[in-house]
């Protein structure tokens, strides 16, 4: 197979999206599970305390994204952004709150302080979890854009029962790879462990069927993921039978396994998604002449070749020491350790 | 509809790049500023293997992460926005703009978010030659960041290596775009601005916790350190922005007759320098004019005897190349915001000055009765940055890329409703951050050292198990 450079960094985008996917979706994850799982405040800061050290350089992967698209496919950038405005704008606002929100939470040890936090960070990350799933399933079934990009829809156009169901898909199953990730990083001992895994096997049984449901109506309703010929059903399929994994590893009490699982659903859907919609980068339901394609809307060959150049001595290197930022905090987080500071303001309702 | 309460959404697409990069830009020059007196101060730790310094590092650590979070999620924004708001911007220039955009990704943001997140989380769990190592990662990455993001802007003033295709401005030669003079000038100048904005910052909470006897070995250093930063700092910044005025005759002229509220190119041999004046678009003269002759000429030439042209003739000059149209900036706020810049670079460099000549008297830990206005420094800086930023950007309308693309034909095709509602939002959540941020702040960095056992609650860090003792068999 021949590829060329501007298909070579259309896959540089697809990896981005599935890495933070697969980064981002973990802590997203736990961010939703807070208040279901945690029941005292040293729970909730061990809860945190799991994915402190990364959360910040996870969401870096999604400035790259959108920064490689940019840089690479200017006109697919306009044009998605444009026509997705709200959703990104929400997902933006969302971005901040749960930023400030991990950053400021520890701050003022006051109930009523923390409780406004713990309340925008569960908000902040069910926004993008849900909003993430929308734009996908938009960008796969294409959006009413016109000459040279241009929008031509309402805000409204995004939302219908079937990027509804692509949201609650992706919502679950973040929740889902979050609990696997609590498994791996919680004192194996503790209630709080106890029951993440109860939660796991409960969303692992959510996931499942707003997946397969999600996938029965993109394949055989909305004859999506058509551009597959033969092998359609490989990626799909991979991602279904992981979930029968991720269940018997659950069952089998295989921790590690469990979040491999919930990681590779989180790769092989997203690998789908992208996949699709070669080699088209966003399709108009306007008509074929319009439709953004990976070489019309590609940047020229100069520039590319430069980005290439720099992604390779660059993106190994950051791996690299991202895995080492992973194995600096690779111990458990313990609940004894996360004991309750002095307080500063006084603790009027607890 | 195009317009609601009489704007259009590029009026509001406008009025949001404005507020949500001013916003941000409150944030960045600390970040970078910031991190490199912390920086300076854990090598100073480091090297004499105090415990003092360490908790000094420590507490200035703390407040560098409050204000950091903030200017990560508000950097989010602004790249975001070029696609949302400024669709014919990206298709216009995304071969060339977003590069530096993408290798200010890949450079910076992960080395900035990733090892501060091991130099503060990491404390006790890394050697100490790794933390050192951490918080000078962060320093380089914050500078690195600037940088791109100083080499895109500057295309946008200045366009270099380049060539037009399909009506598209196509990247011809990347080194021309990183050197481009416009790009190194400026990062010169906000580099060096930057670190005012820390060592004002750290000037101040020293000199309060020193008037208060409070840990004085300690912010006697922290003093020092400041100190000597903020001087090169503001010796630096109006170096080059003198250099950067002097640029600008040649690549923007339209600009620097706008810093100068100049209508008329000047009959005489030489150009004077207004130090006050009440421009007027409508009329295309200045109200109110008091102004200094040969001073302008010193300025822009560093002779007495030359001239710049005038607003009046480049608009014709102008119209006769670019078609008809308005190519004034709105010229008071430029030049107004200008002064302030200038002005408030002015007073950075006096009072850095006044507190060296106290230091060589040896009164350091006293702070004398420029007290109040050293506490309030802090500002000055921020307010330098904000004027900058307004002086350089509205001098640059009616274009978005000087010469190339007008800001007209970059906006996307949106509904003004959408715009106004994002704007509105965007607007809450900030005034709501900027007011926390100062709020955890100041509060913060009242409440001074503390040993460790009494430390102020931080970000989340619950303890870690030790080496050896790991709970659970598959981890």
């Amino acid at each position: 197979m021949n590829i060329d450079l501007p298909t070579l960094w259309f896959g540089v985008v697809a990896l981005t999206f599935t890495i933070y996917f697969f980064l981002e979706g973990f802590d997203f994850g736990v961010g939703l599970l807070q208040p279901f799982l945690a029941r005292r405040e040293t729970e909730r800061r061990a809860m945190i305390g799991t994915v402190g050290p990364f959360w910040a350089a996870n969401e870096v992967w999604i400035i790259l994204a959108a920064g490689v698209i940019f840089a690479a496919f200017p006109v697919w950038y306009g044009a998605l952004m444009t026509a997705l405005y709200p959703l990104f704008a929400l997902i933006l606002l969302a971005l901040i709150g749960r930023g400030v929100a991990f950053e400021y939470r520890a701050e003022i040890d006051h109930r009523r302080w923390r409780l406004f936090w713990d309340v925008t960070s569960f908000i902040c990350n069910a926004l993008p979890a849900f909003l993430w799933g929308v734009i996908m399933t938009n960008m796969v079934r294409g959006l009413p854009i016109g000459v040279g990009g241009r929008f031509q829809g309402t805000p409204l156009d995004a939302f219908d029962l079937f990027s509804l169901l692509g949201g609650l898909a992706t919502l679950s199953l973040f929740v889902l790879h979050g609990a696997t990730f609590l498994l791996l990083r919680l004192e194996t001992g503790s209630e709080l462990y106890a029951r993440a895994r109860a939660a796991a096997l409960s969303f692992g049984a959510a996931a499942t069927v707003l997946v397969l449901l999600f996938v029965y109506v993109g394949f055989v309703r909305e004859e999506l993921f058509k551009s597959f010929g033969y092998a359609e059903w490989i990626f799909p399929a991979l991602a279904a039978l992981n979930l029968g994994l991720i269940w018997l590893a659950l069952t089998v009490k295989r921790d590690a396994l469990a979040f491999v699982a919930t990681g590779l659903t989180i790769v092989a859907s997203t690998a789908t998604i992208f996949l699709s919609l070669l080699p088209n980068v966003l399709p108009s339901t306007l008509g074929e002449t319009y439709t953004l394609t990976v070489q019309n809307s590609a940047s020229e060959p100069y520039t590319l070749r430069l980005l290439t150049w720099v992604g390779v001595i660059f993106l190994p290197l950051i791996i690299g020491y991202q895995a080492w930022n992973y194995y600096v905090f690779r111990q458990r987080v313990t609940e004894s350790g996360a004991k309750p500071s002095g307080s500063v303001l006084p603790d009027t309702e607890a | 509809m195009n317009e609601i309460f009489g704007f259009s959404a590029l009026d509001l697409s406008r009025f949001q790049f404005a507020t949500t990069s001013i916003f941000h830009y409150f944030f960045v020059p600390f970040t970078v500023g910031f991190a490199f007196l912390i920086a300076v101060l854990q090598t100073l730790a480091y090297r004499s293997g105090s415990a003092r310094m360490e908790n000094l590092t420590r507490f200035f650590g703390h407040l560098f992460f409050i204000n950091f979070a903030v200017g990560v999620v508000t950097g989010i924004v602004q790249e975001f926005q070029f696609g949302m708001n400024w669709q014919g911007f990206s298709n216009f220039v995304g071969n060339i703009f977003g590069v530096p955009l993408a290798l200010e990704v890949l450079m910076a943001f992960f080395l900035e978010s990733t090892f501060l997140g091991i130099w503060w989380f990491g404390k006790g769990r890394i050697p100490a030659w790794a933390s050192l190592a951490c918080i000078w990662i962060v320093s380089i990455g914050t500078m690195i960041s600037a940088f791109w993001i100083i080499i895109a802007n500057a295309w946008m003033q200045h366009p270099v290596g380049f060539e037009i295709k399909d009506g598209r401005a196509v990247m011809t030669d990347f080194s021309a775009i990183v050197f481009n003079p416009k790009g190194l000038e400026w990062s010169a100048h906000i580099l060096t601005g930057s670190l005012t904005v820390g060592a004002f910052f750290v000037l101040a909470v020293s000199a309060y916790h020193l008037r208060r006897r409070h840990e004085v070995e300690s912010f006697r250093t922290s003093f020092k350190v400041a100190l000597v930063v903020a001087l090169v700092g503001s010796l630096g910044v109006t170096l080059s922005g003198h250099e950067q005025g002097q640029s600008a005759v040649r690549d923007q002229p339209m600009k620097y007759a706008a810093f100068s509220a100049l209508w008329d190119t000047p009959t005489g041999n030489q150009m004077p320098e207004s130090l006050l004046a009440l421009p007027s678009n409508g009329l295309r003269e200045n109200r109110l004019e008091v102004s200094v002759p040969y001073l302008g000429s010193f300025l822009a030439f560093n002779n007495f005897n030359q001239k710049a042209q005038g607003l009046n003739e480049l608009q014709r000059e102008y119209a006769a190349k670019y078609g008809p149209g308005d190519y004034i900036p709105w010229v008071w706020p430029v030049y107004w915001s200008f002064r302030v810049m200038v002005g408030l670079g002015g007073v950075m460099l006096l009072v850095s000055l006044y507190y060296v000549w106290r230091w060589r008297r040896g009164k350091l830990d006293d702070p004398g009765r420029l007290y109040p206005l050293l506490l309030a420094m802090p500002l000055a800086p921020h307010l330098a940055n904000f004027s900058g930023f307004i002086a350089t950007e509205m001098g640059r309308q009616p274009w978005i890329v000087q010469g190339l693309l007008r800001t007209q034909d970059a906006v996307s095709n949106l509904s003004p409703l959408t715009v106004l509602l994002s704007l509105v939002a965007f607007w809450i959540v900030y005034l709501t951050l900027i007011s926390l941020d100062v709020f955890l702040l100041t509060r913060t960095a009242r409440a001074g050292i503390h040993e460790p056992d009494v430390e102020t609650p931080s970000v989340p860090s619950p303890e870690y198990l030790p080496e050896g003792q790991l709970t659970g068999g598959r981890s």
